[in-house]
């Protein structure tokens, strides 16, 4: 009676492991935060980029506006991909675009908007990074879409097209 | 005079040097105990990324406000979110994963004891 049993449960445990390990297998190991939070828009002194002036995150952000804040750098190949889309969300005078420029030379940020244009509406330049941060930033190009006060999306990596049309659906 | 102006330039520096001490040292263990979020298996003490040459900063940065370790953890956490800590928050999703080992280490506990010393 005991033998039999002691060969089931066996089996059993090796079939219960088993199926945990292999579903697991399935499960997509690679970190994807929430990109859906109605978090507040954390207040900043930054430095404009233009001039050495002082902004103020709360004279920027107005409630009853849409603010797109996308955080780019001319070092970076991706926001290069992602600029066309911002030049195409320019056109839209619903949405505001607020550029974090994110560790930066200013020379080299200022050609970079020279030969691709400027889609930004205030830029400010965040010199070591310590401000995304603030924005539970993960690196350039990141996107927070505020409405009243409140970050109510995020597009982490390049915008595309897909990104874009969404945009202009909750904007409208 | 002199003997006295070195004498006080010295304890000041020395006093300095105590200070920043103290602070990079929790500064360094706050670090190793957050993941890099954009790295694979790397805490942000380990990374050169940027993000975790921003997070080293702004931690830095927190301590001189005065904030202590418990404080920057929850500050990171609600930017983050909990994955940021390497060590799991004992919570509702993580009662089992805490739970598990003393279980176990119980059920054995009771194996030994009913083969050892009851039953003489």
């Amino acid at each position: 009676m005991k033998s039999k049993f002691i060969p089931l449960i066996l089996i059993l445990i090796f079939l219960i492991t088993f199926i945990i390990f292999f579903k697991g297998l399935k499960n997509s190991n690679i970190y994807t935060p929430d990109t859906n939070l109605k978090k507040e828009v954390p207040s900043f002194e930054l430095k404009s980029f233009e001039n050495d002036s002082i902004v103020i995150s709360e004279k920027i952000f107005k409630d009853n506006d849409y603010y797109l804040m996308n955080i780019w750098a001319s070092w970076c190949i991706p926001c290069k991909e992602e600029h066309v889309f911002l030049m195409e969300l320019k056109k839209d005078d619903r949405i505001e675009l607020i550029g974090f420029n994110y560790k930066d030379n200013f020379k080299n940020a200022l050609s970079f908007l020279k030969d691709l244009g400027n889609p930004y509406d205030i830029i400010v330049s965040d010199k070591d990074g310590t401000a995304s941060i603030e924005w539970g930033a993960y690196g350039v190009p990141e996107s927070f879409l505020v409405y009243q006060n409140k970050i109510i999306k995020r597009f982490i990596g390049p915008i595309n097209n897909e990104d874009l049309l969404e945009i202009k659906k909750i904007t409208r | 005079m002199k003997f006295i102006h070195i004498f006080l330039i010295a304890a000041i520096i020395s006093n300095f040097n105590f200070l920043k001490a103290d602070e990079i040292k929790t500064e360094n263990k706050i670090a190793k105990n957050l993941r890099c979020l954009i790295c694979q298996g790397q805490s942000v003490y380990d990374s050169d990324s940027e993000f975790a040459t921003s997070l080293k900063l702004v931690i830095r940065n927190k301590i001189q406000e005065g904030l202590n370790e418990e404080q920057i953890y929850s500050f990171l956490k609600t930017k983050y979110g909990e994955w940021i800590l390497y060590d799991p928050v004992f919570n509702r999703n993580t009662y089992f994963l805490w739970l598990l080992p003393i279980l176990i280490f119980l059920a054995g506990g009771a194996i030994i004891l009913k083969k050892f010393y009851i039953r003489k």
